[in-house]
C-alpha cells in the first residue's frame, strides 16, 4: 500500500487541474503579444487572476504572479532595502521588522539578510503550542515598526494565529502587515479583507496546483517595488515572461479548492482524531506537538522519546509511507526543527520528531494501515536505542 | 521519465539499515569485557559498542552495539560491529573513519560526522577492556591539543567542525571561533584543516 501523509510538502496534481493543464498544453502564446497567439495566453492568464482574486475577495490587480511562495516572501520583506520612494513610506524611520521564530526558512533567512544591510529585525516567542505572544507583539509594535510578517499557519506543527486581531494590532501602530498564507491556503477560510492584512503570499502546489508558480496579494494602494525587475508583465510588479500554464492551473486549483474544502475538514479532523488517538493508545513515550485545537486539520506532528526521525521516516518509505521529520539527520544540517525548539521541546523531542500532512485524497484505510506500521518500527528503533538501556528510558546518559 | 531514485545511501548502507548486525539484545552488558559508549541524545547521536576479547591473543571475538541516531549512523555502527570480529584490539582501535564509510560504500559528507561515533564507542570499549583487565598502561587517550589559545579551540574542535561541513579556513572560524581574536594560529589551524580534510574526505 503506498501512502502520501507529506502533504505540506507538496500536493498532488488535482485531476481537474491537470485536465485543464493537459488541454492547454498547446498554449505557447506570450500574454505580451498583441497577436492571436498572444491575446490566448493573456485571456487565460487574466482569467486565473479573477479566480485566485475571488478566492481571496481580492480585486483582481492585487493579485501578483510570482514563481513560488519563497518569492513572494522574499519580495515583501525586500520592500525595506530598496530606496526608491515608491518603496516602503517612510522606511527611513520606520526601519525595524517584526516577525517569529517559527517563519519559513525563506522568511528567516531573508530577515538575517536584511539586518547585514542595516534593517533592523525583531523575532517574536512562540508558547508551547506555536501561538505568538501578542503581549510581546504589543511590546515590540512603535514608531521604528514598519512591517510585521508572521505565517498564518505553521508548516510542521500546523498551529494556526489570529491574523486578524495581530492585522489590527499593527495597523493601530502604523505598520503594514504580511503573512505568509502558504499553509493556510485551501484548508482554512482565507478572505483579505476579513483579514484586513496588506500582503499575502500562496503557493499553488500546496493546493493541488502545479509547482514554479504562486501568487502575492498587495492591497491597492499600498507602497510596493518589484524584487525582479526588467519588464513590464504583472503591471510592472514582476517582470519575467509569465508561466502561463502554470498560473492557469493555480487558477483551477483555487476554484477546487473552493468547491472542495468546506466539505473536507471534518473529515480531516476525524482522521486526525483517529490518527492521534491511535497512536496514543499504541506507543508510549510520545509527545503531540502543535495547538490542541487552533491547529489545521491535515497536520500531525508527534514526537518519539528515544527514537531519531531520520531512521523512522527511511522505515516507513521502505513500507510504502510518506512522511517527513524535524530531525537534523534529514535536513542536511545539524540542528533539528527550528519551530519545535521554538516551543520549547528539547533538542532530543525535536529530532523524534515526525509530521503527518494528510490531505483531500487521504482516507480511513491508510490511517489503519499506518498505525498498523508504525509501533512495529518505534519498537524495533527503540530496541537498538541507546536511550534504552540499563533500566529504561534515558538510563544510560544518566 | 525516471522512476523514483536511488536512495541518498548506498546500497550496501541500506541493507546494514533494513537489516542492522549483532544488536544487543536486551540491556544486560555483563556478559561483555569491554563497554564504550558516545555521543549523546540532545546531539541526535548516541552509540555504545560492546566487545568480548579473546584474552589469550586480545582478539575480538564478538562486538554488539545500539544506536539512537539515522540512518547512517545506524548502518555505520552496524558494518563496524561486523569489520571488527577477529582483529586484534590493537588494528581495531586504529580502525579510521573512513575505512567505516568505506565499507558502506560511501557516505554523503554531511553524513560523515554519524560515522565517527561508532570508532569512538570502539575506542572507548578497548579502553574499558584495558581498564578492566589490569592494563591501563595500555588504555590510548586521545588528548586534544590546544591550536587557538584565546578561544581555547582544540585540534579535536577543529576536526569536528571538519567533519560538519567546513572546508575553508572562513567557514571554520564561523563554526569554531578559532582565530577570531589575535589569529596567531592561523598557520597551525591551516594546516590541521588541509589535514583533516585528506583524512576524512581524501580532498
Amino acid at each position: 500500500m503506498k501512502v502520501y501523509f507529506d502533504h505540506n510538502a507538496t500536493t498532488p496534481l488535482h485531476p481537474e487541474v491537470k485536465k485543464e493543464m493537459i488541454a492547454a498544453m498547446e498554449m505557447f502564446g506570450n500574454p505580451s503579444s498583441m497577436h492571436s497567439y498572444g491575446r490566448e495566453a493573456r485571456a487565460n492568464v487574466e482569467d486565473a487572476r479573477r479566480k485566485v482574486a475571488d478566492f481571496l475577495g481580492a480585486q483582481e490587480r492585487e493579485i501578483i504572479f510570482v514563481g513560488s511562495g519563497s518569492e513572494a516572501n522574499n519580495t515583501v520583506l525586500s520592500l525595506f532595502v530598496c530606496g526608491s520612494s515608491q518603496c516602503i513610506a517612510g522606511s527611513k524611520t520606520r526601519s525595524t521588522i517584526i516577525t517569529t521564530k517559527i517563519e519559513h526558512p525563506c522568511v528567516l533567512e531573508t530577515s538575517e539578510c536584511l539586518a547585514h544591510r542595516g534593517v533592523r529585525v525583531k523575532y517574536l516567542n512562540v508558547d508551547q503550542y506555536g501561538k505568538i505572544d501578542l503581549d510581546q507583539l504589543a511590546g515590540m509594535l512603535g514608531d521604528d515598526v514598519g512591517l510585521v510578517s508572521v505565517m498564518m499557519a505553521n508548516n510542521e506543527i500546523g498551529t494556526i494565529q489570529d491574523i486578524e486581531t495581530i492585522t489590527r494590532m499593527v495597523h493601530e501602530s502604523g505598520a503594514l502587515m504580511h503573512t505568509d498564507a502558504v499553509q493556510a491556503i485551501g484548508k482554512v477560510p482565507v478572505d483579505v479583507r476579513t483579514l484586513g492584512v496588506d500582503f499575502l503570499t500562496l503557493s499553488a502546489h500546496k493546493i493541488y496546483g502545479p509547482k514554479g508558480v504562486g501568487a502575492l496579494f498587495v492591497k491597492k494602494g499600498i507602497p510596493y517595488c518589484p524584487l525582479i525587475r526588467g519588464g513590464h508583465q504583472e503591471q510592472g510588479r514582476r517582470a519575467g515572461t509569465e508561466n502561463t500554464l502554470g498560473i492557469l492551473g493555480l487558477g483551477r486549483a483555487v476554484e477546487m479548492r473552493a468547491l472542495e474544502m468546506p466539505k473536507e475538514d471534518e473529515r480531516l479532523l476525524h482522521l486526525k482524531r483517529v490518527l492521534r488517538r491511535g497512536i496514543e493508545e499504541r506507543i508510549d513515550a510520545i509527545h503531540v506537538n502543535g495547538h490542541p485545537t487552533d491547529s489545521l486539520a491535515s497536520t500531525l506532528n508527534v514526537s518519539f522519546t528515544g527514537v531519531e526521525g531520520e531512521a523512522i521516516l527511511l522505515y516507513l518509505d521502505l513500507e510504502g509511507i510518506a512522511v517527513s521529520t524535524g530531525s537534523a539527520c534529514a535536513s542536511g544540517s545539524l540542528d533539528p526543527s527550528h519551530v519545535l525548539l521554538a516551543t520549547g521541546v528539547n533538542a532530543e523531542l525535536a529530532h523524534g520528531s515526525i509530521r503527518f500532512s494528510m490531505g483531500r485524497e487521504s482516507s480511513m484505510q491508510e490511517v489503519e494501515y499506518l498505525l498498523d506500521v508504525l509501533p512495529p518500527i518505534i519498537q524495533r528503533i527503540r530496541n537498538m536505542s541507546t536511550a534504552y538501556i540499563k533500566g529504561g528510558l534515558h538510563a544510560a546518559s544518566r | 521519465m525516471l522512476q523514483a531514485g536511488e536512495w541518498a545511501y548506498s546500497d550496501t548502507l541500506k541493507e546494514h539499515f533494513m537489516n542492522p548486525k549483532n544488536i544487543l539484545q536486551g540491556e544486560n552488558t555483563d556478559d561483555f569485557d569491554g563497554v564504550g559508549m558516545e555521543g549523546n541524545l540532545q546531539c541526535g547521536d548516541q552509540m555504545m559498542v560492546v566487545i568480548k576479547v579473546d584474552k589469550e591473543h586480545e582478539v575480538i571475538t564478538d562486538c554488539q552495539w545500539k544506536t539512537y541516531g539515522c540512518a547512517s549512523a545506524i548502518a555505520s555502527t552496524s558494518v563496524l560491529s561486523e569489520m571488527v570480529k577477529g582483529r586484534t584490539l590493537d588494528a581495531a582501535f586504529h580502525i579510521s573513519p573512513k575505512e567505516v564509510a568505506q565499507e558502506l560504500g560511501g557516505l554523503p559528507d554531511h553524513k560523515i560526522h554519524c560515522s565517527v561515533l561508532g570508532d569512538k564507542a570502539l575506542r572507548a570499549a578497548i579502553n574499558n577492556y584495558y581498564t578492566r583487565n589490569g592494563k591501563e598502561d595500555k588504555v590510548k587517550q586521545e588528548q586534544a591539543k590546544v591550536i587557538c589559545q584565546c578561544m581555547n579551540i582544540t585540534d579535536h574542535d577543529i576536526e569536528d567542525a571538519v567533519l560538519e561541513g567546513a572546508r575553508t579556513y572562513f567557514e571554520l572560524q564561523e563554526r569554531t571561533k578559532c582565530g577570531t581574536v589575535c589569529g596567531q594560529c592561523k598557520d597551525e589551524t591551516e594546516v590541521l584543516l588541509e589535514k583533516f580534510k585528506h583524512i576524512h574526505f581524501g580532498a
